[in-house]
């Protein structure tokens, strides 16, 4: 396991933020959750605490954009796209201004607070909003990059991060692209398409099935938004069998976008969409509700063994 | 300084043709708000006109003033005022609401010269307009936002949350201009929300607040004086307005927030105009 996601992001915003004067960092009220404090405490004159009011602090966000400031916009996942979808919209798709919605405790990662507090809507909420570009982290070297990534690129963006640790697949020379997803790990006879938490789980049902000699292309597509449009249909092509897998709703998110995807360019139509399944959680330890709400490595593999049959059924 | 008589003579004559042509345009489109158009002419006249630093030839100038009209469906009278003051031909008045046209039902800072934020949804117009001054203060750029809304806009929990931050981010850039006709979509403040002691309760807030006849110029102008003068804190100025001002039959009536004119209605608001019986 790395670090957490939480810790390298507020590193990243102050190891960045230094060498840029524009970027300037709000909260609401939960900066020592989101660890946004860290950049409040080395730069206080740009960093606003707005105070339990995320719809008022996105659109000050918005104001500030509009002077040619960069806003990371801090606060959990599950307030910013419901209180704060307003200023996101109006401002930040319609107007383009160059926002950095960042969503803390993405999926179930805030998992003993419960459902009130668990995010499993953002990536489909943003996803719609033209102009937006929409990333998951899975890895301490990609959550560091998508901070480093947000400052040099003008687009409003929203950036989904855990709470928690999470597998580390990549290193410190890692190279990203926004809409270039990447391979973790190849194989012919399925492809896991996966983000945030769900790489580590893929990458071990990628090696639980390599002991059944199943072998699977492993995917982070961290870009949900532009999404990687060739590479879902080369691993369409190659493989013929497609599993999404994502922490988050089943509907419209990342496996959405996949299957926009193939049955908009003439993939080979089999996914199955591994994801919480049109359902709110519950409160428990987090390895436990990722297991129950069928995002467990067992529920992966079963996944992968049910599309590869399919598979086969079409011939 | 207040200003001269004279000076006021040629704003009210301007309003007088703002008003005017909102008319013409409005009837002949079909479509629009007039009610919130014509209460709030005499504000954005003193703004731009008088008190605010624009450049038409410049619109992204840095050291402009900002105005952020927080009531986007006066977006016919903004419209209007920018189009007088050269930001685009007054001819292309006759596209509003029409496809193709840069002028929005409701305005967008992308398509539109001179518009500073797109504004529409309420509540949403006041925070960002605390942005820009705090982005301006940070930027050491001595210019002034002001922030034009509506009172029916104060229903929205928003705004009285970007009344504490402003107080606390002691944003003396800022000046907030009400435009306080009493009237909403639906029915009078009074009926739809009570908003009590207005005044009260934008103290309460931490803003210095001013009062004055939103129809007078030349009180406009002193109030906005004032509260360019204030420091350490936001300042609010509550322009007592009429919704409607200059049709007898739109005055104060919440049925003429945004419904079509008619020709014999057209006639008559034309012929109170001219100042014609």
């Amino acid at each position: 396991m790395g670090r957490s996601q939480r810790d390298v992001y507020g590193d990243a915003l102050v190891r960045y933020g230094k060498d840029n004067e524009n970027v300037v960092v709000l909260d609401a009220d939960v900066s020592n959750s989101t660890k946004s404090a860290g950049f409040g405490k080395d730069f206080p004159e740009r960093f606003f605490n707005a105070g339990i009011a995320e719809a008022n602090m996105v659109s000050m966000a918005a104001g500030l954009a509009a002077t040619g400031k960069i806003p990371f916009i801090n606060t959990f996942a599950v307030f910013l796209n419901s209180i704060g979808l307003i200023g996101a919209r109006n401002f930040g798709s319609y107007s383009k201004l160059n926002m950095k919605f960042i969503g803390a405790y993405g999926g179930l990662s805030d998992s003993y607070d419960g459902p009130s507090h668990h995010s499993l809507e953002d990536i489909a909420i943003f996803r719609t909003l033209p102009n937006f570009q929409v990333f998951v982290a899975s890895d301490e070297y990609l959550t560091d990059w998508l901070v480093k990534n947000a400052i040099e690129v003008n687009a409003p963006m929203y950036i989904r991060i855990s709470r928690d640790e999470t597998r580390t697949v990549y290193t410190p020379e890692t190279k990203f692209e926004a809409g270039k997803g990447k391979v973790i790990r190849e194989g012919n006879d399925a492809t896991i398409i996966a983000c945030g938490v769900m790489v580590g789980q893929a990458v071990e049902a990628a090696e639980k099935l390599a002991e059944k000699d199943i072998y699977v292309r492993v995917i982070d597509m961290f870009t949900i938004k532009p999404v990687d449009r060739e590479l879902i249909l080369e691993s369409s092509a190659l493989t013929g069998a497609i599993v999404t897998a994502e922490e988050h709703s089943v509907i419209g998110g990342l496996g959405g976008a996949v299957a926009e995807v193939l049955t908009s360019y003439g993939g080979k139509i089999v996914q199955e969409f591994v994801g919480v399944n049109d359902c709110h959680a519950e409160c428990g330890q987090y390895s436990q509700l990722l297991d129950k709400y069928g995002l467990g490595v067992d529920s992966l593999v079963a996944a992968v063994e049910k599309a590869i049959a399919r598979k086969k059924e079409k011939g | 300084m207040s200003i001269s008589l004279s000076r006021k003579q040629e704003l009210d004559d301007l309003c007088r043709k703002f008003r005017m042509d909102l008319i013409e345009l409005l009837y002949s489109i079909q479509t629009g708000h007039p009610g919130g158009s014509l209460s709030v002419c005499e504000i954005l006249t003193a703004l731009y006109f008088e008190k605010a630093r624009v450049d038409p030839k410049n619109p992204g100038w840095e050291h402009r003033d900002r105005i952020v009209l927080a009531k986007g469906h006066a977006a016919p009278m903004l419209y209007r005022i920018l189009a007088e003051k050269g930001f685009f031909p007054v001819e292309e008045m006759k596209t509003l609401r029409q496809l193709n046209t840069r002028l929005q039902g409701h305005p967008c800072a992308l398509e539109t010269p001179g518009v500073e934020l797109s504004t529409g949804p309420l509540g949403i117009g006041l925070s960002a307009a605390l942005g820009i001054a705090l982005g301006l203060k940070l930027s050491k750029i001595d210019s002034t936002v002001y922030a034009v809304m509506g009172d029916g806009e104060l229903n929205e929990g928003t705004v009285w949350e970007a009344l504490m931050s402003a107080s606390k981010f002691k944003a003396d850039n800022l000046v907030i201009i009400i435009d306080r006709n009493n009237v909403q979509l639906d029915g009078t403040a009074d009926e739809i929300m009570p908003m009590g002691d207005l005044k009260a309760k934008l103290e309460a807030f931490g803003c210095e607040v001013f009062e004055c006849d939103g129809h007078n110029i030349s009180e406009l102008c002193d109030a906005i004086d004032n509260a360019k003068a204030v420091k350490e804190k936001p300042a609010a100025i509550i322009a007592r307005t009429v919704k409607g001002k200059g049709i007898s039959f739109m005055e104060g009536e919440s049925a003429w927030h945004g419904k079509p004119i008619g020709f014999e209605e057209y006639k008559t608001a034309m012929a109170e105009l001219r100042g014609e019986e």
